[in-house]
C-alpha cells in the first residue's frame, strides 16, 4: 500500500505538492509513481529560472524499463531544484516525499486549492 | 516447396488439430471480395541453379573500371577474414539483442564497437550505429537542437563544402521540425570555410555548426579556430568525419585549442571506409558519438557493461527509455534499427588493422592522391582548385566539358571521378578524384595516361563522343 | 574478456595494409592526430578465434528457433547472401554511371514491380533503410500531398493505441500530432472511437493489418471509408506482410501507402539489429512524392530518376539508395519464391501460428485473443500465471533460453499483460513447433511445483541475469584501458 501523507496536495499524474511558509511551493512524484516506476536511474531537471504554465512538462524521470514526464502542477517560475538527485536519482525511490523532491515552484497564480487533497488521492489510485 | 519443410502428412495433421478442413480456412475472416487474384506479374520460381547463372550474369555486366571515383564511398582492402566471420549464421541470423543472457556475442561485439570508435574519435560516447553517414548528420542536428538548451533559435550552421547529397538528406529529414539550415559560402582560393564567411551568416542565436573534415572537396578545414570561436557562441560542433581519416588527423574529440571546451560536441560521418564494400552504395552505416553532457540526447541503440547475478562481467542494452519502443510519440527518435551486421564487420576490421593499419592506410591514400594530382595537373587542360592541403580526394578543373572527359576515360577503362558542376556550377568543369591504397603507381600512370589522351582530341570530338555513346 | 585485453603493445601481423607509413609531410602538423588511436594491438588469428568465439554466445536462427513475434524470424537462404556478395556488386560504386551499373538497375527494377505486385500499389521506391525510414517516408509523403493540395490544416495522424512505437514517433518527427484510437478486446479497431476522432485536423491513420495483436482488422473496408471521407490518407505499416502476402494487398484494402519490411517478410537478415529496408509504395495519387533515387526502364536501359524527373519528391533519405546490399537479398529471395511460392509464405506461417495456438489452448494456456484465428503470430498473457505463482512473461522468456528457445516477444503488444507474442514463420517444421510447445508447458508446470526455477533462469547462457538498473546508472558505455 503506498503511502499518501495527508498534509500535501496530489494531481492526477501523480505529483505532489506542499505549500512551504515562505510562500514557495514544493513538487515531487508520489509514493504509488515511484513504486510504478521501479528503480529511477536518471532524473532530468528543469532549469532554475524557467516560466512553467500548469500543465506543461517540466522533468523527466527515468527507470530502466520507463521514462515518464513530470507535469507542472501549477503556473510558476522554478526557484530550486534538487541537485542530489543528479547522482543519486534512487532517493525518490527511498524517500519520495522529503529527500527524493523535484524543485520548488514560486507560483504565479491561486492554483494550489484546486488540486486533489489526500483523500481525493486515495481514491484515484485505489481504482 | 522453397523453404517450407511440411509434409503432406503433418500438414493434415496440423489442419486436424486446429480443426480446419483446409488452409485456406484459416483466411476466411478476410472478406471474400478482397482477396487477392493470382500474381501474374512476379514471375514463377526458380531454382538455385537458375538464380545463380541470372545473378552471375547481372553482377558481370557492372563495370570493372579502375575506381577514382570517392564522393562518399571509397574503394578500401578488406581483410578476408572479415566477412568470413561476419556472415556466420551467429551474427548473420540474429536479432537486435533483447534477450541479453543470449546474445552475449552481439552485445559485447557492439561494446568494443562503441569502444573503438571512441578511441578512434576521441569523443565518450558512441551509440551502436545509425544507417548511414547522411541520415547520422541528420539526427546529429536533432541531438544538437535538443542539446543544446541555451539556443532557442533551431538554426544551424552548414558550410556548402559539407558533401550536397548530406545536406539533401538532413533536410528532407529534419524539415517537419521547424528546424533553419544556413548555408554557408566556402572561400573559392582555398575550399574551405572561413571564420570570415562564417560570422557574416551567424546571426546572434546559432543552435550549432556543421563542419565536415575532409571536407567534400578533399580539402582540409581550419577546425581548431572554428571550434574554438563557436564554444565561445554557445554553438554546438557537430563534425562529419571519414573515421578512416581520423586514424591519422586530429580526431573530433580533440579539436580546438581551447582546453575548457575542447572538442566536437556530436561527431558523424560514414563508416563505410572501414570494412564495408562499396556495394552500389550499401549496405554502410552511420556513426554517431558525442559528449558525456548529450548522452541522453542519442538516438539509437546503446550497449553498457555491467554485472550478473554472480557479479560476471555481462552487456545489456542500455539507456532503452529513451527509444521509440517505451517512450513512442516522446522518443529520441524513431529510429529501432541499426546497421548491426555491417559494425560486426566493422568491428574486425579494425581489430584485425589495428591503429597503425588504419593510419598507414590513410596515409597511403593521402600519398597516391598527390601523385595522381602531380602527375594529371602536369597535364594542359587540367589545373588543381584550390590552394589548400587535401586528404585523398582533389578537385580539379579541366579545360574540356567534364562530363564528356569523363564518359571518354570511362571508354578507356577508368572510372575518372564525379562531375562537381550540377552541384557546384561556379567551379565550371570539375570534378573531384579519389585514390586510395588500392590505386597503385601504375594505376595512377594509367589514369594519366588516359587523360592525356582524352585531353588531346579537339573539344568537339569529345563532345561526339558523348553523342555516339 | 575484450578484444582490448587480449592486446599486447606492438603486436601486429596483419598483411592486409601498407607495411610503411607513406609521408603526410604535406598536412599541418595541427591538422595531425598526436597520439594513435587506443585500438587494440592483436595477431589476425586473436581477431579471428576471438570473434568466432563471441558469435558462439549467440542465439540465431542458424541455431535455434526463434519464435520473435512481430519479427518474422524466418530462414535466411544461403543463396541469397552468397549471390549479394558476387565482386561485380560489392565493387560498384554508388556513382558508377547507370550504363555501367545495368546489371544491378535492372535488379533494382525488377524488384520494385515484384514489390507493386505483391502489394497492390502503383508504385515502389526502395530507398527507405529500415522500417522506421519508411515510416517516415510514407508520412511524410502523406504531408507533402496535403501541403501540394493546400490542405494545409490537416496536422494530426492517428495511430491505434495497439500500434508499434515507432508510428507515434515518426509522426511527431514529421511534425504531426498523434491521437491514439482504442482497440477492442476482440482485437478490432473501436470504429466508433474512429469515427469520432476523424476531422478536417485529419492527415491519416497508420494501421498494422493483421494487427499486432496477431488478427486480422475486419473492418478494414469501413475504416478505409471513414479516414478517406474525412479527407485523411490511409498508412499501411508492413511490419506484419508475412501473414496475408499473395492472400489480401494493401492496396485493395484501401491504403495509399505501405511500407514493407524487406527483412521480414522478404527474408533478408536481420545481422543483429540491421541493416534493414524499408520500402515504400504508394497509391498512384502520391507517385510524385516517392523519396528518391528510384529506378526506372527506359526500353531496354535502366537508369535512377533524379529530382529533375520528380520535382515533389520528399527527397533523400540517405546519401546513396537505401541498402542495395539488401535489396539484392530480398530481390533474390523473391526469385526463388515466384507467384507460387509468395502465397504459400503466407499459408505455411499461418498455418504454424493457428497450430501452436490452439496447442497452446489444449495446453492450459490464456490466448490473448481467444475467440478468433490467428494470423502468422499469436498471444498467450500469463496474468493468471503471475497472480498465482508469481512468475512473470519474462520468467518464462529467461527458463525459454534454458531450454534452447529463443524466447517470443515480450511485454509487447502493451496492452497485453504479461504476455508472450509468438510468431512462429512458414519456415519451421512442426517438431519445432511441437517442441517449443512441450518447453512452455514444462516451464507451466515448474512455475505450478517450483517457480525458483524460473526465477533463477537462466543457468545455461554464458551469463545470468543481468544487472540493468546498475547499467543505466553506471553508464560504462566504452572501454578504456586502466
Amino acid at each position: 500500500m503506498s503511502e499518501v501523507p495527508s498534509e500535501l496536495k496530489y494531481t492526477k499524474s501523480h505529483e505532489w505538492l506542499r505549500l512551504e511558509d515562505d510562500g514557495l511551493v514544493t513538487v515531487g512524484i508520489s509514493d504509488h509513481a515511484q513504486e510504478l516506476l521501479g528503480d529511477l536511474v536518471f532524473v532530468e531537471l528543469p532549469e532554475v529560472g524557467t516560466d512553467f504554465v500548469a500543465g506543461d512538462e517540466c522533468c523527466v524521470v527515468e527507470s530502466v524499463k520507463a521514462a515518464s514526464d513530470v507535469y507542472m502542477p501549477i503556473s510558476g517560475e522554478i526557484v530550486e531544484v534538487n541537485e542530489e538527485l543528479a547522482d543519486e536519482p534512487e532517493i525518490i525511490n527511498s524517500s519520495p516525499y522529503d529527500n527524493g523532491w523535484l524543485f520548488k515552484v514560486k507560483p504565479s497564480a491561486e492554483e494550489l486549492d484546486d488540486l486533489m487533497d489526500a483523500d481525493a488521492y486515495q481514491a484515484e489510485i485505489a481504482e | 516447396m522453397p523453404f517450407i519443410p511440411h509434409t503432406e502428412q503433418e500438414i493434415s495433421q496440423m489442419l486436424q488439430t486446429i480443426g480446419a478442413d483446409s488452409i485456406e480456412d484459416l483466411f476466411d475472416e478476410i472478406p471474400a471480395h478482397l482477396r487477392a487474384a493470382a500474381l501474374e506479374a512476379v514471375p514463377v520460381g526458380m531454382t538455385e541453379m537458375e538464380i545463380s547463372r541470372l545473378m552471375h550474369q547481372r553482377a558481370e555486366k557492372n563495370t570493372k573500371a579502375l575506381c577514382f571515383l570517392g564522393a562518399g564511398a571509397y574503394q578500401h582492402h578488406i581483410p578476408a577474414a572479415v566477412w568470413e566471420i561476419t556472415t556466420r549464421g551467429e551474427y548473420y541470423s540474429a536479432y537486435t539483442p533483447y534477450q541479453a543472457e543470449a546474445s552475449q556475442g552481439t552485445l559485447q561485439l557492439t561494446y568494443e564497437y562503441q569502444s573503438m570508435m571512441t578511441a578512434l574519435t576521441a569523443m565518450d560516447v558512441s551509440n551502436a550505429s545509425m544507417y548511414d553517414g547522411a541520415s547520422s548528420l541528420a539526427e546529429a542536428i536533432l541531438m544538437a537542437v535538443r542539446g543544446n538548451r541555451k539556443s532557442k533559435s533551431r538554426k544551424i550552421l552548414i558550410p556548402s563544402t559539407v558533401n550536397p547529397v548530406y545536406r539533401q538528406t538532413a533536410h528532407t529529414i529534419v524539415k517537419g521540425q521547424q528546424i533553419e539550415l544556413v548555408e554557408v559560402p566556402y572561400d573559392a582560393a582555398t575550399g574551405t570555410v572561413t571564420l570570415e564567411l562564417i560570422k557574416q551568416q551567424a546571426e546572434a542565436d546559432i543552435t550549432a555548426i556543421v563542419i565536415q573534415q575532409p571536407n567534400f572537396f578533399g580539402c582540409l578545414e581550419a577546425v581548431d579556430e572554428i571550434t574554438d570561436w563557436a564554444h565561445e557562441n554557445n554553438i554546438l560542433v557537430i563534425a562529419v568525419i571519414n573515421p578512416l581519416a581520423a586514424a591519422l588527423l586530429t580526431p573530433p574529440g580533440e579539436w580546438g585549442q581551447d582546453e575548457a571546451s575542447k572538442g566536437a560536441d556530436i561527431a558523424c560521418g560514414d563508416g563505410q571506409p572501414l570494412g564495408a564494400p562499396m556495394s552500389a552504395g550499401g549496405p554502410y552505416y552511420g556513426l554517431l558519438c558525442c559528449k558525456q553532457a548529450l548522452v541522453r540526447q542519442i538516438p539509437g541503440r546503446i550497449v553498457g557493461r555491467t554485472v550478473d547475478l554472480d557479479g560476471k562481467e555481462g552487456f545489456v542494452l542500455t539507456l532503452q527509455a529513451r527509444e521509440q519502443h517505451i517512450r513512442r510519440s516522446k522518443a529520441t527518435s524513431n529510429i529501432c534499427t541499426n546497421q548491426g551486421l555491417v559494425v560486426t564487420a566493422s568491428t574486425i576490421h579494425m581489430a584485425i588493422m589495428g591503429a597503425e593499419g588504419l593510419e598507414n592506410t590513410a596515409a597511403a591514400c593521402h600519398a597516391s592522391n598527390n601523385s595522381l594530382v602531380e602527375k594529371l595537373s602536369a597535364i594542359k587542360g587540367v589545373k588543381k582548385a584550390f590552394s589548400s592541403v587535401h586528404f585523398h580526394e582533389t578537385v580539379l578543373q579541366l579545360d574540356a566539358p567534364a562530363a564528356q572527359v569523363l564518359k571518354a576515360l570511362m571508354q578507356k577503362g577508368i572510372l575518372g571521378g564525379f562531375d562537381l558542376s550540377l552541384d557546384y556550377p561556379e567551379l565550371g568543369s570539375a570534378i573531384l578524384v579519389c585514390t586510395t591504397e588500392m590505386r597503385t603507381e601504375e594505376d595512377i600512370v594509367a589514369y594519366a595516361t588516359a587523360m592525356q589522351e582524352v585531353l588531346a582530341q579537339p573539344v568537339n570530338d569529345i563532345a561526339s563522343l558523348q553523342e555516339s555513346a | 574478456m575484450l578484444i582490448f585485453e587480449h592486446s599486447s603493445q606492438g603486436r601486429k601481423g596483419a598483411p592486409q595494409s601498407p607495411v610503411e607509413k607513406a609521408s603526410v609531410s604535406a598536412i599541418p602538423e595541427n591538422l595531425l592526430r598526436k597520439k594513435s588511436a587506443a585500438l587494440p594491438e592483436v595477431s589476425e588469428l586473436q581477431a579471428v578465434r576471438h570473434y568466432t568465439r563471441l558469435s558462439q554466445k549467440n542465439f540465431s536462427i542458424d541455431t535455434q528457433f526463434y519464435p520473435l513475434g512481430s519479427c518474422t524470424m524466418k530462414y535466411n537462404p544461403r543463396a541469397c547472401n552468397s549471390l549479394a556478395m558476387l565482386p561485380g556488386f560489392l565493387n560498384a560504386h554508388p556513382l558508377t554511371p547507370d550504363e555501367q551499373n545495368q546489371g544491378f538497375l535492372a535488379c533494382m527494377s525488377d524488384l520494385q514491380s515484384m514489390l507493386c505486385e505483391a502489394t497492390g500499389m502503383a508504385a515502389f521506391s526502395l530507398a527507405p533503410m529500415a522500417g522506421a525510414q519508411g515510416e517516415f517516408a510514407g508520412v511524410a509523403m502523406i504531408e507533402a500531398y496535403h501541403t501540394s493540395r493546400g490542405d494545409v490544416e490537416r496536422r494530426e495522424i492517428l495511430v491505434p493505441d495497439a500500434a508499434h512505437g515507432t508510428n507515434p514517433a515518426t509522426a511527431v518527427m514529421c511534425g504531426f500530432r498523434v491521437k491514439e484510437i482504442p482497440t477492442l478486446a476482440n482485437g478490432d479497431v473501436d470504429l466508433d472511437a474512429l469515427k469520432q476522432a476523424v476531422g478536417p485536423q485529419t492527415a491519416g491513420l497508420m494501421l498494422t493489418n493483421p494487427s499486432t495483436l496477431g488478427v486480422f482488422e475486419r473492418n478494414i473496408e469501413e475504416i478505409a471509408k471513414v479516414v478517406h471521407q474525412a479527407g485523411g490518407l490511409l498508412y499501411y505499416d508492413g511490419a506484419n506482410l508475412n501473414a496475408i502476402l499473395g492472400k489480401i494487398r494493401p492496396g485493395d484494402m484501401g491504403f495509399d501507402v505501405i511500407h514493407s519490411n524487406l527483412h521480414k517478410t522478404f527474408s533478408t537478415p536481420h545481422g543483429g539489429g540491421g541493416p534493414g529496408s524499408g520500402a515504400v509504395g504508394v497509391a498512384e495519387r502520391l507517385i510524385p512524392f516517392l523519396p528518391l533515387p528510384m529506378v526506372t526502364q527506359e526500353g531496354e536501359q535502366y537508369r535512377y530518376l533524379t529530382a529533375k524527373d520528380r520535382p515533389q519528391s520528399i527527397g533523400r533519405l540517405s546519401a546513396f539508395m537505401g541498402n542495395p546490399g539488401v535489396l539484392l537479398r530480398a530481390y533474390i529471395y523473391m526469385r526463388f519464391l515466384g507467384r507460387e511460392g509468395m502465397v504459400r509464405v503466407a499459408e505455411f506461417a499461418t498455418l504454424n501460428a493457428n497450430y501452436m495456438m490452439v496447442e497452446a489452448r489444449r495446453r492450459g494456456f490464456t490466448l490473448a485473443i481467444d475467440s478468433r484465428r490467428a494470423s502468422h503470430e499469436f498471444i498467450i498473457t500469463l496474468k493468471n500465471e503471475a497472480r498465482n505463482y508469481h512468475v512473470s512473461a519474462m520468467d518464462f522468456a529467461k527458463r525459454l533460453l534454458d531450454l534452447g528457445y529463443h524466447a517470443p516477444t515480450t511485454y509487447f503488444p502493451l496492452l497485453v499483460p504479461e504476455c508472450l507474442l509468438i510468431e512462429p514463420t512458414e519456415s519451421e517444421a512442426k517438431e519445432a513447433l511441437d517442441g517449443f510447445m512441450d518447453a512452455l508447458e514444462q516451464i507451466k508446470q515448474e512455475a505450478e511445483t517450483n517457480p525458483e526455477i524460473l526465477h533463477a533462469a537462466p543457468q545455461t547462457m554464458p551469463v545470468k541475469r543481468l544487472d540493468e538498473v546498475r547499467a543505466a546508472k553506471q553508464l560504462d558505455l566504452a572501454y578504456k584501458a586502466s
